[in-house]
Formats: C-alpha cells, sequence, structure tokens
C-alpha cells in the first residue's frame, strides 16, 4: 500500500464558503494537467474532503465499522467533532446547526445499530427540507450482505427518506461522492443525503483529487421561474379581492424574507406563515394574520377559507393547514410557487404553478405586479381585523393559587428573551404555545419538527443551533415527555461548552394526547400520565432539576406565578453552562384555536364549544 | 383508471431498480409490468413501466420518478404512437391427439415451438398485450402447463429518438 502523502494546498476555487445554495464546484481540468493525485487513505479522504467543504462541525458517535474515520479526524485543525451520547442526537444537531446556519449539517455513525439510530433525524429532514449529510460506517465489503455484525442495509431502509444515498465501493469516489452529496443536499429542494462508506474503503488506498468531476447528469434542479407565469400570477394578484400570501418553509430555505417583505408591502394583501415558515414575516407586521392550520388563528384560517387567491410561496398544502382538503379555501384560484414540481398539483390543484427558487420568484412577481391601488382590499381588510379584534389568541391565565399556565411561562419566556435569540421547539402542545405566544420577527429563530413530528427534537436541535451561532442565546422549549426522549444531550451541551438552556414546560403529561383524550376519548387518560409532577403517592420522577445537575447542567424550577420572571432572568443571565428550567405547570390547559383532524377548517374552534361568528358582526 | 407506459432512463447504478421500484409502492401505486434492460450506451438502462393509474397520480408519479437522482428521462408512450411488445413463454399440453391443432393455432399467432417432449410443445410469442391475450385464450382448451410473461417494451414511433444518451456521459 502506497503511504498517504500530505496534500498540495487546493485552489482558490476551492475554498469558497458553502452557501445556502450552492454552485456546483468547478470539475477538475482535464487528465495530463495536474499531478499525480495524491493517495490518501480513504479515513483520510473523508477528513480532507469535509475540510474542503468547509465543514466546521461534525456530530456523531464512533464504532467499529467508522473507526477508521476518527482516527485522521483527531488531527483535523478544522473540522470539529462533538461527541454526541445518541446518534439520534447527532442528527437533530445537525438539523439545527443547519437550519441556523444555513450550512449543510453533518453527522457520522458507525454501521448496524448507529446507523439505524440515524433514521428518525433524516426521515425528519426529509420532511422538513433541512440540508443535511449523514456519513455512516458500513461493514467490510466483503461481509456485505452475511449479516455480519453490526450489519444493517441503512441505504435500503433510508432509501424513501433521503433525498439520495450513497454506498462506496471504491476509495477514489470518496472526493466525489461527498461533493456531489454536498451538494445535493442543499441545493434545489434541500433534503438529506447518506453516504454509507464501508470500513475496508475508509482503511484502503483512495487517490485524492479536488476538486472533483461532479457525475449528475439527472439532478438540475429549476431555480429560474417561467416569465409567463409570473406575469399570470402577478396579474390574478392586481385582480384578486381576498388574497392571501400562504408562506412556508421554502421562503426561509430560499432567504426570501426582504423578497417576501417587498411583495407584500406593495400588494397590501395578508401573510399567513406556516409552522415552518414562522419568522419568514414578522410577526409585528400589520399584514401578518399569524399561522394557519389546526392550531392556526382564527383569522389566519378563515383568511385561507374565504380567499378568492391563494399565493402558495413555498409551502405544500399540508393536512395540518388544509384541514379536509376537499372543503379547503372552496373559492380560491392558487398560485402556487416551489422549487420541488412534485408538491404543485400533489394535494391541490394550482391555476398558475411556478417552479423556482421563492427568491427569484418572488422578486420577479413584484417586479411584473402593476398595482391597481388597494381600494379592492378594503372590504377584505375590514372582515379580517374585525376577526383579529374579536379573535386574538389568548388563554385562561392562572389564579394567585393555581397552577402555572404553560402559555404564560411561554410567553414570558419570548418576552424576556434578548434579540437574535433561537428558539427550538420539541412536538406537541408546547410547540404550538412557542409557535402562538412568542414573537418571531427574523427567519430561521423558530426551529422545530413540523412534518415529521419528532418528539425530541428540541435539545439536540439547540445543541446544535447553538454551535452554529455561538454568540446567540438559544431556548429549547421542550415537553416533559419530549425532554425525557433526548435529554443525554445534555451532557454532550456541558461537555463541549454549548450552553443552551431548556424550558421544560412540565405539565406532568404527553399533554397533546391528553388533550385529545379530554376532547374526543371522554377523558378516558390512557398512559399519558409520565408521573413528573410531585404528589403525594410518588414524588417528581424523575426530578428534573436533580437530573439537570447529575448532567453538568444548572437546575432551575419554577411553580408559581410569581416566580416565573424571576426565574427566567436567572436561566437568561446563565452563559458559561447549560441551564436547565423545569416549569412545573397545570395540567389541563389546552391548544386554542382548534381545527378537529379530517374536519373544514370552517368547523375552528376558538376554545372549547366556542365556534366564531364569521357572518354576524359580534356574535358568538 | 387506465393503463400508462412509461419509459423511463436512468443511470445504470446499483440501487436503481429498487428506488424506482419502492417509489411506487410507497406512493401506493401498483405496477402492472415493469422491464428493465441496457441500452445503446451501457451507462444508461431504460425501464418500461406501466401502471394503472389515474391521469393525476400518474403525473404526479411522474414528478415523484424524476425526483431521483439516477432518473434522467421519463416519457410516457401512448399506445398508437408507439410500439409496445412483450414476450411469452407458454408450455402448452399437446399430445399425439390434440398436437396438430396447437401447432396450428401457433402458426396463426405466428408462436414459435422452443421446446418439445411427447406430451408437451412450448412456445415462444411476442406481440402486445392483446394479442398475448388471444394466443392464451386459444390455448387454454389444450391445457397450459406453465407460462411466463415477459413486462412490457416500447419504442415511440417515428425516426426520433427519446433522447440523446451522449448528453448523459461524462467524457472520459
Amino acid at each position: 500500500m502506497s503511504t498517504p502523502v500530505k496534500a498540495p494546498k487546493p485552489g482558490p476555487q476551492a475554498a469558497k464558503a458553502q452557501p445556502a445554495r450552492p454552485k456546483a464546484p468547478k470539475p477538475a481540468p482535464p487528465h495530463g494537467t495536474h499531478v499525480a493525485a495524491p493517495v490518501l487513505t480513504g479515513a483520510q479522504a473523508v477528513v480532507r474532503a469535509l475540510e474542503e467543504l468547509e465543514v466546521e462541525a461534525v456530530f456523531g458517535i464512533p464504532g467499529g465499522a467508522i473507526l477508521p474515520a476518527y482516527d485522521p479526524l483527531l488531527d483535523s485543525t478544522k473540522v470539529r467533532h462533538i461527541l454526541v451520547r445518541h446518534e439520534q442526537g447527532a442528527g437533530h444537531a445537525a438539523q439545527g446547526y443547519a437550519l441556523a446556519t444555513g450550512k449543510v449539517g453533518v453527522c457520522m455513525a458507525t454501521s448496524g445499530p448507529g446507523a439505524t439510530n440515524l433514521v428518525t433525524p433524516l426521515a425528519d429532514a426529509h420532511m422538513d427540507s433541512v440540508p443535511m449529510v449523514a456519513i455512516t460506517g458500513q461493514v467490510a465489503s466483503a461481509s456485505i450482505g452475511t449479516d455480519a455484525f453490526q450489519e444493517a442495509d441503512i441505504c435500503g431502509i433510508t432509501m424513501p427518506i433521503t433525498k439520495h444515498s450513497y454506498l462506496i465501493r471504491d476509495g477514489a469516489d470518496i472526493p466525489r461522492v461527498l461533493a456531489e452529496a454536498f451538494y445535493v443536499a442543499a441545493s434545489g429542494r434541500p433534503g438529506p443525503v447518506l453516504v454509507d462508506i464501508p470500513k475496508d474503503i475508509l482503511a484502503g488506498p483512495a487517490p485524492f483529487v479536488w476538486p472533483p468531476r461532479m457525475d449528475l447528469p439527472g439532478y438540475k434542479p429549476t431555480t429560474q421561474p417561467h416569465g409567463k407565469q409570473i406575469r399570470e400570477a402577478a396579474a390574478l394578484i392586481a385582480d384578486a379581492k381576498r388574497p392571501v400570501l400562504y408562506v412556508g418553509g421554502g421562503v426561509i430555505k430560499s432567504g426570501a424574507h426582504a423578497e417576501l417583505m417587498e411583495l407584500a408591502e406593495l400588494t397590501g394583501a395578508p401573510v399567513v406563515t406556516t409552522l415552518m415558515a414562522r419568522g419568514a414575516f414578522p410577526d409585528s407586521h400589520p399584514q401578518h394574520l399569524g399561522m394557519p392550520g389546526m392550531h392556526g388563528t382564527v383569522p389566519a384560517v378563515h383568511a385561507l377559507q374565504k380567499s378568492d387567491l391563494l399565493v402558495a410561496l413555498g409551502a405544500r398544502f399540508d393536512d395540518r393547514v388544509t384541514g379536509k382538503l376537499s372543503s379547503f379555501a372552496p373559492d380560491a384560484k392558487v398560485v402556487h410557487v416551489d422549487i420541488d414540481p412534485a408538491e404543485i398539483g400533489k394535494n391541490r390543484e394550482a391555476d398558475v404553478p411556478i417552479v423556482g427558487d421563492c427568491k427569484a420568484a418572488i422578486s420577479a412577481m413584484t417586479e411584473a405586479y402593476a398595482d391597481p391601488g388597494k381600494e379592492r382590499l378594503k372590504t377584505w381588510w375590514e372582515t379580517l381585523d374585525d376577526l383579529r379584534g374579536r379573535y386574538p389568541l389568548g388563554f385562561e391565565a392562572h389564579g394567585p393559587d393555581e397552577p402555572l399556565a404553560p402559555q404564560h411561562v411561554i410567553q414570558r419566556l419570548g418576552e424576556l428573551a434578548e434579540e437574535g435569540t433561537i428558539w427550538t421547539t420539541g412536538v406537541g402542545q408546547h410547540q404550538m404555545w412557542a409557535s402562538q405566544f412568542i414573537t418571531y420577527d427574523e427567519p430561521g429563530t423558530f426551529l422545530n419538527s413540523g412534518g415529521l413530528g419528532t418528539m425530541g427534537f428540541a435539545v439536540p436541535a439547540a445543541m446544535g443551533a447553538k454551535l452554529g451561532a455561538m454568540d446567540r442565546p438559544v431556548w429549547a422549549i421542550d415537553g416533559d415527555g419530549c425532554f425525557q426522549m433526548t435529554n443525554q444531550e445534555l451532557a454532550t451541551c456541558a461537555i463541549e461548552g454549548i450552553p443552551i438552556k431548556v424550558a421544560v414546560i412540565n405539565n406532568g403529561n404527553l399533554g397533546m394526547v391528553r388533550q385529545w383524550q379530554t376532547l374526543f376519548y371522554d377523558k378516558r387518560y390512557s398512559n399519558t400520565n409520565l408521573s413528573t409532577h410531585h404528589s403525594e403517592a410518588s414524588p417528581r420522577v424523575p426530578d428534573f432539576v436533580k437530573l439537570a445537575e447529575a448532567l453538568g447542567c444548572v437546575g432551575l424550577r419554577a411553580e408559581r406565578p410569581e416566580e416565573v420572571d424571576e426565574i427566567i432572568k436567572q436561566a437568561n443571565a446563565i452563559n458559561d453552562r447549560p441551564v436547565v428550567v423545569d416549569f412545573t405547570v397545570g395540567q389541563d390547559a389546552m391548544v386554542w384555536p382548534m381545527v378537529p383532524a379530517g374536519v373544514s377548517n370552517d368547523e375552528i374552534l376558538y376554545a372549547r364549544d366556542v365556534r366564531p361568528s364569521f357572518e354576524d358582526e359580534g356574535e358568538i | 383508471m387506465a393503463k400508462h407506459t412509461l419509459s423511463v432512463l436512468v443511470e445504470n447504478k446499483p440501487g436503481v431498480l429498487a428506488r424506482v421500484s419502492a417509489l411506487f409502492s410507497r406512493r401506493g401505486f401498483n405496477i402492472d409490468s415493469l422491464a428493465v434492460g441496457e441500452t445503446e450506451h451501457p451507462g444508461v438502462s431504460r425501464i418500461t413501466i406501466v401502471v394503472d393509474v389515474e391521469t393525476g397520480f400518474l403525473e404526479q408519479v411522474t414528478k415523484q420518478l424524476n425526483k431521483l437522482i439516477h432518473v434522467l428521462k421519463i416519457v410516457e408512450l401512448e399506445a398508437d404512437a408507439s410500439v409496445q411488445r412483450e414476450l411469452l413463454l407458454v408450455k402448452v399440453r399437446a399430445e399425439a391427439a390434440t398436437r396438430g391443432q396447437v401447432i396450428a393455432a401457433a402458426e396463426l399467432f405466428k408462436a414459435r415451438s422452443v421446446d418439445v417432449t411427447p406430451d408437451t410443445v412450448t412456445f415462444e410469442v411476442t406481440g402486445n398485450s392483446d394479442k398475448i391475450e388471444s394466443f392464451l385464450e386459444v390455448l387454454e382448451p389444450f391445457g397450459i402447463k406453465e407460462l411466463v410473461q415477459s413486462g412490457t417494451v416500447a419504442l415511440g414511433r417515428g425516426a426520433k429518438s427519446m433522447a440523446s444518451l451522449s448528453r448523459y456521459v461524462t467524457p472520459s
């Protein structure tokens, strides 16, 4: 075997940062014009490629098959490896990092169980279009297919939940495959790419050419929208009497918030931002009606329902937004902008389909828009403003001796937070309240698991986000159920110096499930009590304050209304260690408004048994 | 529901067939028939898929297929604008008493006998699915012992080809 030699310094074209929409690296010059490629080991080639791709952080855990890759990683001065406690944590951390920075998140795991533990974050990243590259070790090439120790066909397992995947069979392919993986993950509609590398390939020789020539003849994402359709869309907006800009996560992914603001203010149309798009348009802007969907605001849900023109921007008509699809926005024409052609017409037929990057499409629409004045929207705004006045988001405040209202805690967290704070959440009631009661004015400040709905997302995602934005506070708002799924990563945070803050909205229950049991299962609370509250029958199990301390964090608790602000301020002041606050809250609070699953959005409930009145002014 | 024939050019990479077929089952689409083979360029394979779906679903499945990185091009081949063929091998009972009738029937369908035993004849026949079906109906009374059918393969009629494959091939 040839000795590994140090490769020459890369050309200037290799030193470019990885932008959110990367251009393809320039192909290598034709053979004969450069010196023979240095031969590294496969493992060294992996680390070198990561360095060339300007990867700053890799989240992972070593194990048998990936072991060779960890050896050169020890010497890398450019790539920092964060040793997590569970591979799922590595995956969600990579997602959090990607969402906070706009770069590709990277996680690494060994074969078999290491790789299968990445399945949930891969599925999550696939659903929410998060650019991520997962590198997994695989058993040696000769053992593949023999049910060898720690063998799992991870490419096969993850086929439906990755944008693409590779099983490397030749060390010489490593630079090309990694360059392609990063390019595919970040371009077009972003998503996760898996690179599976057998142990013998990692240990064997790998000629290293950089930049490599990418070979993706079947991959050409359409980013530039069609001019004719843009003009049609602009004309429809100018004609519409009840238009709504229905903004999805694609606007954040393409960095189109400034363009969106321009279009919104030019047209005067109301804006709704989905769970994935919170922050794409400022909550404090007068044209913003809030979040649509199952737990959306009454004006946002109603605006979509009664609209005559939906301008869907990077949104995908998810069932949590549309409710019963057949009765969704029955009078609306649809302009649908998405970079993924398969989203257009998938759930709702589009009158004007626009395949392209949101940023390009929105600015083109703005340019093509001939402003007919905003007079025609007067009635529409009167209706919506009336609903806004009558059905604001709100909650039942706690009395002095009552258990804490979880919404109050979340609202105060938002109000007392420093500017620029990034929020992550788990999944459930606390997630919806975090979306409802914190004001998001900047894109990329609310990171959550929208499509897959992965409980346990908050803590590891916060870890990744914090690592990507060390100068900004990161708060994870979590539930007591979610927190018990992934809190082991607090040990990682404590040891690696990643001071995140965690608010456990501890209602002692799987709150959202309990809410459904209250509403739809006759209050039969089957398997939703988690016993994390103190009672005469049992102590808190676990005691989150003690757990936090055991994990190297500061543990705090607030149980009474008057403690809330003080404890939040204490937590905000701690920046040298992770901090966990157990907000022990009442178990009966529910998320409102609500459109029960499978029914029309017209059936939205403002509160239990309270249907908003849309026709008769002032009546409930 | 109607039958549609999709001709899909793919990079000849490991796992590509699994990706294509998994996509159909994942999205709940049924494949009627599937045939894969190399093309004039060894780096490119052609998959011919016959699906029984509504037009809306067809559009969705085509778009989903297009998202696969290894898929190069997809064309729907309409029945009247393409040549569509299946291959059938059928082993039919043909004892002394019926052998003459069996062979006469086969001649009508331009089937070739490819294996003969004292009690059976195995025929090879190509044609579109209607012809294959009719042939089997004719043979049925004699007693079909077993048969195997290929998936449909199809090419568009006329001088044009679906794609110039050279544009997909990286010069080495």
